[in-house]
């Protein structure tokens, strides 16, 4: 997020240095400003999470109106309900915000979430131990992940492109790899993943806080998080600055994989069945939960904590929807407002003033 | 000096920005015919200025009088219409369309509503760019044009809405001697015409070369206008700076030790042809040339930026395989680009996660980033670089030319690199920044840095360097001691002539 205070448009960046309550006259030296610098951090926290705190504003003023319209809304189960629907869109979600904030695009998870099941499945339906089964199923859908990085930073083809091929192929290579039936019927080991409960909390909503736990944790403070956006927010400076840039684009993508293989271990858990049609359209809910969120698809700008507002967001409207009785074609049309809406209103605010 | 009535007259021109007062009582006379220069440091509001002067930015308060009616300008169109064009320094041309079809975009002639007239098109176009004296055929398309060129574009497109008034804003910054020749004829040829030209630039032996009268900004406010021939150049830098300027090429006392970089032969197909060279501790050395002599490619090459194919690269005496940035940086490399923008910034992280980009990994312990040591780290660059910022979370986009540029530095910095490349290190920074850059070469070099600078401006190759290299068709066309080196010779062998 850009501080609201700067006169930013692009020509006034390269020619005027803001100086914080400077006025125009005379010339100050700069050491006095940077005295404060240490001091800073509150504004730029602030600044961060006050777009975040606009989408969590929005969250809670739609789960106020669906309170007041159905009494059903605001029940613990039925919260409960929203988080555990929203917890595989929200997980594949994660690793598009990893891939849009480094400046590409991953069109093959909901593919991906398909191959990943059809694998774990026939390996659970070899009555091998379930951690291995999916083991499998998060290596099935790495690869995949990791053919999209290799093709992409290494063999240099559009983001786009790319993975709009492993779209087609993982969805080929499901349909193939199960002769186009689902696979079903699994042990209460396995499905425990989905129906199970720790402390009264499903497992899927379990996996879904880790899994932001450990993305948000990443993202912020590891070198590999600050070379997604370095990379996403310059890949030509990143790489005169030492980043191993392709190396840390194929890892990008092959996180992205690695969670539409964990999103397909939920699915498959609770449907009791892998299907090689599964996850169809799952890539447009994630990539419309990050951009809710906040992230910028021009790249270098994002937070995961915004993609779970954001997929948090879909997921009350589907389900307020629901209880309200509207058609499932007029939720579509709603959705797709509420998407663009959101990126209007972020386009909005950012916008500097004319 | 008012006899005949300004073109355009801005009378104490008002403009804040949350916490920033741009202009504070701005006022400037435009004669028709004239060329005006304008002169500031970066941030002294010269871009807000033209910005208002073109419509792009709304004035909060003073007067605008355009041939003697005041106006309101409505955004850039209403500026146009009335006959006020911009050059920026970014080109705004479609590359994929013509030059034609650029100079006369949204505006081409049509044999009947909704299809464009192409002969008309293009002889109209032809027309304006041989009114400017320039040799380019309209049906080229941009994107196969020189920056001159493309300017010539430019300049074709704000004339052909009959400009009355013309900025341009750095026009020669990325332009060869010659071109700048070229340029200045046909400003000259505008001047006829009886426009009004507002030229910014950081050169100052361009002002005296094309200027009629220079204004001064600092600081958001007028502090005065001369006729060109009523000045030097050092009584506008204190009128720009606010204080004289001592020395313009500080001198250094470095002992220079012993050879720390080698390279030999080094060979990129079609681009370098057996480059040797050699770097000291504590020494400066300038590589001059023309654009396109493979200064640039010299530098990526040497960084790992580049595939070579053939040479060797010594470092501290040792052979070394340098096959990306990353190899480099860890021998000791620090590469400040030459487009700072484009190559040696993000511009969307902050000051601090720039400053440590090189260097995040080394900090880090145990896989986590350490953001205090890194704000400790920044704080004290930032301090030591004088750099003007509200602090090391600023986004980089937000500051000015010259303290991006000690952005760049300070990565370096951090690294502790002792062999710099620095690619025009002060391309469009302003003359205060420029000699506290050439002051911070000196510290380097003083600290047992080696330093290879590239640079277009003789003088400033002449002023800093120990020993100078002149590159000339990816070869190494000549190599002066700084004492021998004057700009005349640089230029004969950058030019090939031995």
């Amino acid at each position: 997020m850009s501080k609201p205070d700067q006169p930013a448009t692009r020509d006034d960046a390269s020619d005027r240095a803001p100086s914080p309550g400077a006025s125009a006259g005379g010339v100050q030296p700069a050491v006095t400003r940077s005295g404060t610098a240490a001091g800073s951090r509150w504004p730029r926290l602030f600044a961060h999470s006050a777009r975040q705190l606009g989408t969590f504003g929005g969250l809670i003023g739609l789960c106020l109106v669906l309170w007041i319209l159905t009494p059903h809304f605001l029940t613990v189960s039925n919260l409960l309900n929203i988080a555990q629907q929203t917890s595989i869109n929200a997980i594949i979600a994660v690793g598009l915000t990893f891939v849009i904030i480094n400046g590409g695009i991953d069109l093959s998870v909901g593919s991906i979430v398909a191959f990943s099941g059809v694998v774990m499945a026939s390996v659970l339906a070899r009555a091998v131990p379930v951690p291995i089964a999916v083991l499998a199923g998060l290596g099935a859908g790495s690869l995949c992940g990791l053919i999209n990085g290799v093709l992409i930073s290494f063999g240099r083809l559009p983001p786009f492109i790319a993975t709009l091929g492993m779209m087609s192929v993982a969805r080929g290579g499901a349909l193939l790899y199960s002769d186009g039936r689902p696979i079903s019927g699994f042990g209460e080991g396995f499905r425990w993943l989905a129906t199970g409960e720790v402390a009264w909390i499903p497992v899927p909503i379990l996996l879904m806080i880790a899994v932001y736990a450990v993305a948000h944790f990443v993202l912020r403070r590891t070198p590999f998080g600050r070379y997604v956006f370095a990379i996403g927010g310059n890949e030509e400076a990143a790489l005169l600055s030492g980043v191993p840039v392709r190396r840390y684009k194929t890892l990008v993508y092959g996180a992205s994989g690695l969670l539409s293989g964990l999103a397909a271990v939920v699915l498959t858990a609770r449907l009791n069945s892998a299907q090689p049609i599964a996850g169809i359209s799952y890539e447009l809910d994630a990539i419309a939960a990050t951009v809710i969120g906040g992230t910028s698809l021009m790249g270098g700008q994002g937070s995961v904590v915004g993609t779970l507002i954001g997929a948090l967001i879909m997921g009350v409207l589907r389900n307020g929807l629901n209880l309200l009785g509207v058609s499932s074609f007029v939720q579509q049309l709603v959705i797709g407002a509420v998407i663009i809406l959101a990126v209007l209103m972020d386009m909005t605010f950012k916008r500097p003033k004319r | 000096m008012n006899a005949p009535s300004p073109v355009l007259s801005l009378r104490d021109i008002r403009k804040a920005f949350p916490g920033v007062i741009a202009l504070d009582g701005v006022d400037l006379d435009l004669q028709a015919g004239e060329v005006h220069v304008l002169l500031g440091e970066n941030g002294a509001g010269k871009s807000t200025l033209m910005k208002i002067i073109s419509g792009a930015v709304a004035r909060d308060s003073g007067d605008i009088v355009f041939e003697g009616v005041p106006v309101e300008l409505t955004g850039p169109r209403h500026a146009q219409e009335l006959g006020i064009g911009i050059i920026y320094q970014e080109f705004n041309l479609v590359p994929h369309l013509t030059a034609a079809e650029n100079i006369l975009l949204g505006r081409e002639p049509k044999l009947f509503p909704g299809v464009i007239d192409q002969r008309r098109l293009v002889r109209e176009a032809q027309q304006q760019l041989d009114d400017l004296g320039v040799a380019l055929a309209a049906t080229e398309r941009v994107s196969r044009l020189s920056v001159a060129q493309q300017q010539m574009v430019e300049v074709a497109k704000a004339l052909s809405l009959n400009a009355r008034v013309l900025i341009m804003d750095e026009p020669t910054s990325a332009l060869t001697t010659q071109e700048i020749t070229e340029l200045f004829d046909a400003i000259r040829r505008l001047k006829e015409r009886g426009v009004a030209i507002v030229y910014i630039s950081h050169r100052m032996e361009e002002l005296f070369a094309i200027g009629d009268r220079v204004t001064v900004l600092r600081d958001g406010r007028h502090v005065g206008t001369r006729a060109i021939g009523e000045t030097t150049m050092t009584a506008l830098v204190r009128l720009m700076v606010g204080r004289d300027l001592t020395e313009h090429f500080p001198k250094r006392e470095a002992a220079i030790g012993e050879e720390i970089l080698r390279v030999e032969a080094l060979r990129r197909n079609g681009v370098l042809h057996d480059v040797s060279l050699s770097l000291r501790r504590g020494e400066v050395v300038g590589l001059a040339g023309l654009m396109g002599s493979g200064r640039t490619e010299l530098a990526r090459a040497i960084f790992g930026a580049d595939r070579i194919d053939g040479g060797q690269i010594f470092v501290h005496g040792k052979p070394c395989a340098i096959r990306s940035p990353r190899d480099a940086i860890a021998l000791g490399f620090g590469f400040l680009t030459e487009d700072r923008k484009q190559q040696g910034l993000v511009l969307v992280l902050s000051v601090q996660e720039n400053i440590c980009l090189p260097s995040v990994s080394r900090l880090a312990r145990a896989g986590c980033t350490q953001p205090a040591r890194e704000t400790e780290m920044t704080a004290q660059r930032i301090a030591e670089l004088r750099i003007k910022t509200p602090g090391p979370h600023q986004r980089v986009m937000n500051l000015s030319g010259g303290n991006q540029q000690k952005v760049v530095l300070a990565k370096w910095l951090c690294t502790e690199a002792d062999i710099l490349i620095f690619d025009e290190p002060t391309r469009g920074i302003d003359v205060g920044s420029k000699v506290e850059i050439y002051q911070l070469i000196n510290q380097l070099a003083a600290r047992g840095a080696a330093i290879l600078m590239i640079s277009s401006e003789l003088p400033e190759i002449i002023g800093l360097s120990d020993r100078i290299l002149v590159m000339n068709g990816g070869r190494i066309a000549g190599e002066f001691t700084a004492a021998e080196a004057t700009q005349e010779k640089l230029l004969a062998a950058a030019l090939g002539k031995n």
